[in-house]
């Protein structure tokens, strides 16, 4: 072969580059694909709840990923402030992914449960009121914001389309079950979907399914499903 | 002629209805704007075409110029809004009460608005203009397919304004720099199999038996960057009359395919298509031909065989597989050598004129430019070593990294490039006030420096703070007095932001002056010259 | 599982050195002697048009 013909022949040389580039690409992403042996088997993984999707689509939304990690490394000082390191499970239905790159504020994998709705509320609407060093942005808008439920079922069916385990059930229940957990009422049928979900009226609004319920709903179950009494360690933090 | 113009107008017709219909049909807000948008700009473009029908056709001889010039404005144009939305976000961090509350102008949507402004519409707009002008004077040849480069020129705007629209909106698929919905996805693909096309086409009907390796690093530029992005927006809309889409990759896999996607559009977007700046320019505006050639291609290959690997760097220590981090790590650090090699190439073109440097401030500005490609390149491979980005990743060091890259390499070879382009493509000898250009050059280069060493300074002791512990084996900071500590660092960062900002305000100055109220003094512009 | 083994095996082994391979090839083809004049010739590509252009 020679290198001449790839300086005087546009198009090989346009194969040539798109192959390299291409190969490269391939044979480090491809194997990911077949990862089966990469996420981990874990215990209490489940969909995100139709409020919950909700309340991601919100923070995707916002763009809060340009501020907030997801993604806790295993390293003594950030599973001692943050909690245990993440796991692949634990984001496997997560289209897309918010892992963050950056940490201008704290990362959030772990954030459910560990404030009350109400300092949320309080800190989402004006940060520095409950945090007086903070730097975010206010998001008192939330309030004002409704929840759209109608039709809501397709956000869950196109998810199930990519590989989320959205039963025809949950699909047909999603504005129900949205009320539902939402306001905390009637939500036998809810809980049987969705075991340990919490439903509650989470903005203090019990008229109305705002987005403050969705963005609350969704920060306290961040990081509460995997079961780590039944999972085993395999990494010690550094 | 007539034909064509007919089925053009009836596209433009067609796509207005269907745009027009899809605004009504609309399940939200955005998506409505975005289509009539849409709808505004076909009707746009059906009234040029309309008015020019029946008229006799325009000069078709010579180099298509026009694009070239109206891409220059442009790119002056954008830098100066992207450079301007980053003070704004650079201050809010600094003085959080800045515009906030407000659901358009919070930090998380002004964010995305400044990386796209700055790495698409200043940056793509440069590299569409340069790489323009470059393929039609190193083949000797008009750009090809007609008027394609002018839809490449006005497409691509209209994926800028959609794109920009949609953040402000809340319209984002949440992945960085990918954060444009599916709508505005697909229109960007047209426009860039358009744009490849016309680079393509221009390189086949070339008059120079040799393709100059400017237009390889553009060529690859451009169809790697094709390929990013359609696998990276693989996605499902929820309903094709609205803008919400899931990604079809969930968790580990999305992360891995967005930050291959991720680090070559820094490897592709930002580094080989600028490399294809660099390579023509710099020899130009030294009057020397490059120092080696050979250099040049060894440069292509290993740099385009190398970054590809590089992504998994910004996933160390996360749940992506060991191997994958550890293999992303090895090709970053390797690719500190072509990088070097491309850098040393491009600093010795100078060789035997390094006088130039002290009467020439553009060749300066392009020098420096390379200088400080040389340092984020090395920066950037030793942030991938595993140790060392345990301390550094999720802090503002990253943040400075990037824009010592940004700021100082593709930002400075752009500005230097428009200094070089603006005069010649207006007919006159040289830039209005070379005095004024050196004020520029000094500004920014003053405004990167401090820019980046408050960001180092506070990067390093983030990440040292928030892994501090006391006697007791306790954490000694809240996560709160870290982010407290960040402060005096960000007034400085927005200081050194602002003075860069000024230098392009006088480069804006200097250009309109060059360009507007003078006539033109040459007299052969977009002339192909004869085989030497 | 198998699939996956094998690919991972092939990225950091088979599909690394072939790809080193036309790294190295390519180097060497470019600095073999009696390429420079050649060279030299395509390097003065942006200098044949006038110096307005």
């Amino acid at each position: 072969m020679k290198h001449e013909l790839l300086e005087k022949n546009a198009t090989l040389l346009l194969i040539f580059s798109f192959l390299v580039v291409t190969i490269g690409g391939l044979v480090q992403i491809a194997p990911l694909f077949y990862l089966q042996n990469t996420i981990e088997k874990v215990e209490g993984m489940r969909p995100y709840t139709p409020l919950e999707l909700a309340g991601r689509n919100v923070y995707v939304r916002e763009g809060c990923y340009t501020c907030h990690s997801q993604m806790i490394r295993p390293f003594r000082d950030e599973v001692e402030r943050y909690g245990h390191y993440s796991l692949a499970a634990e984001s496997q239905y997560d289209h897309p992914f918010q892992w963050g790159s950056k940490r201008t504020g704290p990362d959030l994998a772990r954030v459910g449960n560990r404030y009350s709705d109400d300092w949320h509320r309080e800190h989402l609407a004006n940060p520095r009121n409950v945090v007086p060093e903070s730097v975010m942005p206010g998001y008192a808008y939330l309030y004002d914001n409704d929840v759209k439920l109608e039709g809501f079922g397709r956000h869950l069916k196109v998810n199930a389309m990519v590989g989320v385990p959205y039963s025809n059930e949950m699909i047909e229940n999603a504005e129900a079950d949205m009320k539902a957990q939402a306001t905390g009422e009637n939500t036998d049928g809810f809980m049987e979907r969705y075991p340990k979900a919490q439903a509650r009226d989470f903005d203090g609004n019990p008229a109305r399914v705002t987005e403050m319920d969705a963005m609350v709903a969704y920060l306290q179950m961040l990081g509460t499903l995997v079961d780590f009494s039944t999972f085993k360690t395999e990494l010690e933090p550094r | 002629m007539g034909s064509g113009s007919l089925v053009q107008m009836g596209l433009w017709v067609l796509l207005a209805i269907i745009a027009i219909t899809m605004g009504a049909k609309a399940e939200d807000a955005p998506f409505a704007v975005h289509m009539f948008i849409f709808a505004g700009a076909a009707i746009l473009a059906l009234i040029f075409k309309a008015r020019s029908f029946g008229k006799p056709a325009a000069e078709t001889t010579g180099y298509l110029d026009g694009v070239v010039r109206w891409g220059a404005i442009i790119t002056v144009f954008w830098g100066v809004v992207g450079f301007l939305v980053g003070l704004v976000i650079a201050l809010q961090l600094a003085y959080p009460d800045l515009l906030t509350n407000i659901e358009w102008l919070n930090f998380g949507r002004l964010r995305p608005l400044h990386t796209s402004a700055v790495v698409f519409a200043f940056g793509g707009n440069a590299l569409i203009c340069t790489s323009f002008y470059v393929v039609q004077r190193t083949n000797r040849t008009r750009l090809a397919l007609g008027n394609l480069a002018w839809f490449v020129f006005w497409g691509y705007q209209l994926f800028i304004v959609l794109a920009a629209t949609g953040y402000l909106m809340g319209v984002t698929e949440g992945r960085e720099y990918a954060e444009p919905e599916w709508h505005v996805d697909l229109w960007l693909t047209v426009v860039w199999v358009a744009y490849f096309l016309v680079f393509f086409g221009t390189l086949l009907q070339r008059k120079e038996p040799h393709i100059y390796v400017a237009n390889w690093f553009y060529l690859s530029f451009i169809v790697t960057i094709a390929m990013l992005h359609i696998v990276n927006n693989l996605s499902i809309p929820v309903s094709f009359f609205g803008s919400k889409s899931y990604s079809v990759f969930s968790g580990v896999q999305d992360a891995l395919t967005q930050w291959w996607y991720g680090h070559n559009a820094v490897g592709f977007f930002l580094t080989a298509g600028f490399l294809g700046m660099m390579y023509y320019f710099i020899p130009k505006r030294a009057d020397r031909p490059v120092y080696s050639y050979r250099l040049s291609i060894v440069h292509f290959w290993s740099l385009i065989f190398l970054y590809i690997w590089a992504g998994p760097h910004h996933l160390h220590y996360t749940a992506l597989p060991d191997w994958a981090q550890t293999l992303g790590m090895v090709f970053s650090i390797m690719l500190w050598m072509p990088s070097w090699g491309g850098m040393i190439n491009g600093l010795m073109t100078l060789s035997g004129a390094w006088d130039k440097l002290r009467t020439d401030p553009v060749l300066r500005m392009m020098v420096i430019s390379v200088a400080f490609y040389g340092m984020s390149t090395f920066e950037g491979p030793m942030m991938s070593i595993k140790a060392v980005n345990s301390l550094s990743h999720y802090t503002d060091w990253t943040i400075g990294h990037v824009h010592s890259g940004a700021l100082g390499w593709v930002g400075m070879i752009s500005m230097g490039c428009m200094y070089h382009l603006i005069p010649r493509l207006w007919g006159q000898k040289e830039v209005y006030s070379l005095r004024l250009v050196s004020w520029h050059v000094w500004l920014s280069t003053l405004g990167i420096v401090v820019y980046a060493s408050a960001m180092w300074v506070s990067g390093i002791m983030q990440g040292l703070m928030w892994r501090e512990y006391d006697d007791q084996g306790f954490l000694v900071y809240s996560f709160a007095e870290t982010v407290a500590a960040m402060h005096p660092y960000y007034v400085i960062r927005a200081f050194g932001g602002a003075l860069f900002l000024v230098g392009a305000l006088i480069m804006v100055y200097n250009l309109y002056r060059t360009v507007w109220g003078r006539s033109p003094v040459t007299q052969n512009v977009g002339v192909i010259s004869a085989a030497a | 599982m198998e699939t996956y083994t094998l690919m991972r095996h092939f990225a950091d082994s088979w599909g690394l050195v072939a790809m080193f391979a036309f790294f190295v090839a390519t180097a060497v083809f470019v600095f073999r002697p009696g390429s420079k004049r050649h060279y030299d010739e395509a390097a003065r590509i942006p200098l044949k048009n006038g110096s307005e252009d």
